[in-house]
């Protein structure tokens, strides 16, 4: 049996566990209710690019832009976007795990391969790995606003038009509510117009013209749907985080309650014991 | 007196704007253009400076950076990637901005890129020193 003492400082420890992992808890919280309002107003101008790219792109030939010419693909690229920091409970192991699926699965389809990195997490994974991420943003979610989403935005869009990959896939966590995150992943290039919006009817009239309109807006469609991408998974990150440092708050509660137990009953038995002792010396020394 | 027009700006980190007005005016790549209700439809790029739009008789303006604009007959959408209320333009600031541009420019080595973007640069704090200064 543990002797009361390792008991007790078994207790303290898991005790300012607790603390931090509540703490933690109580910081995530109320930074993603601002993750969240992020996500709401970046939503309107993504939906109307959306809705504007769509009548756009259906008046043109699409050989007329890089971006939206579907070439042979060969090689593909895929980037990963994970968190910068872990205890998140299976945040960037879902992640991970799907990424690892898509390389072999493209790699056996017979198609190169490259990866690009988002958060320390990623990175650090694909370093132990035979991959090496050809480009690589790290610790950008702390201080996370449009530039990031253009600034990746252009640096995918230079190589695509050197052909140095004729596909593009985004892998991230997709916000789905606080408890559930949802791993997405997008196709990004070349421009597929999307689906589920409205369309416009009727044509425009275009200033300077038509392909200089379109010129100036692919790119910008490219950057915010990085931009979006980056804003779901800071969200999805704190919610899983949340959500993961409950649970281990939680944990941690049960197990401070069944070793106070076991220490109670120990510290009984200590009792009882002693007391044996001194009436088995008592009534010994009436005896003699 | 023609209607009023629904006018929604958006940029990517929050729509900035979006209320019915009497008359906006922006400035086009390729010239600075008035929407009124009932306009054609239309479709522009836009280039650094400022937006003026009017309710009744007040107009409020607002420094836009690059984006476009979608005119249809009851609505203006404008999407740019930065806009800024007058009244939200922290002088000191861009006035700072202003001289870092300034000193960019000058100390270029003349490469082409370089000179484009310090230039751009101080377009961008010009118009925001501009635009901030007339609420």
């Amino acid at each position: 049996m543990p002797s009361l003492q390792h008991i007790r400082r078994k207790i303290t420890s898991v005790k300012s566990t607790q603390k931090i992992t509540k703490a933690m808890k109580m910081v995530a919280a109320a930074k993603l209710k601002r993750a969240q309002d992020r996500i709401l107003s970046a939503r309107p101008y993504a939906q109307k690019m959306a809705t504007v790219l769509k009548s756009l792109i259906r008046g043109v030939n699409r050989d007329q832009h890089p971006l939206l010419h579907r070439r042979k693909a060969r090689k593909i690229e895929l980037i990963v976007i994970t968190a910068d920091r872990g205890l998140c409970g299976a945040f960037n192991a879902n992640i991970l795990r799907r990424a690892q699926d898509f390389i072999r699965e493209k790699r056996e389809a017979g198609f190169k391969v490259g990866i690009s990195v988002v958060g320390r997490k990623a990175r650090d994974f694909f370093r132990r790995r035979d991959i090496a991420p050809r480009q690589m943003w790290v610790q950008i979610f702390d201080r996370l606003n449009y530039a990031h989403g253009a600034e990746i935005g252009q640096d995918i869009i230079g190589r695509y038009i050197e052909e140095k990959f004729d596909e593009l896939y985004l892998l991230y966590n997709e916000f789905k509510s606080v408890m559930q995150q949802r791993v997405a992943i997008d196709k990004l290039l070349p421009i597929e117009p999307p689906e589920a919006v409205e369309t416009v009817t009727g044509s425009y009239l275009y200033e300077p013209d038509e392909t200089a309109v379109l010129a100036r807006l692919l790119p910008k469609y490219v950057e915010a749907q990085v931009f979006r991408a980056l804003l779901e998974s800071a969200a999805g990150e704190l919610g899983a985080r949340m959500t993961a440092m409950d649970a281990a708050s939680r944990n941690a509660g049960e197990m401070i309650r069944k070793m106070t137990l076991v220490y109670n009953k120990t510290r009984q038995a200590v009792i009882t014991k002693e007391l044996m002792d001194i009436v088995g010396g008592a009534e010994a020394m009436r005896g003699g | 007196m023609p209607g009023q027009i629904q006018f929604d700006l958006a940029t990517p980190e929050r729509l900035l704007v979006s209320e019915p007005v009497d008359e906006v005016i922006a400035p086009g790549s390729e010239g600075e253009f008035g929407v009124l209700a009932g306009h054609c439809r239309f479709m522009t790029t836009l280039r650094i400076g400022e937006l003026r739009y009017r309710k009744g008789t007040e107009w409020k303006r607002l420094s836009v950076s690059w984006g476009y604009a979608e005119v249809e007959p009851q609505r203006i959408t404008v999407l740019a990637e930065i806009a800024e209320r007058a009244e939200e333009i922290d002088l000191p600031r861009a006035e700072a901005a202003v001289k870092t541009a300034e000193q960019q420019i000058a100390a270029t080595t003349g490469k082409h890129e370089e000179m484009a973007a310090a230039r751009r640069q101080l377009e961008k704090a010009l118009l925001r020193l501009k635009v901030g200064k007339k609420r």
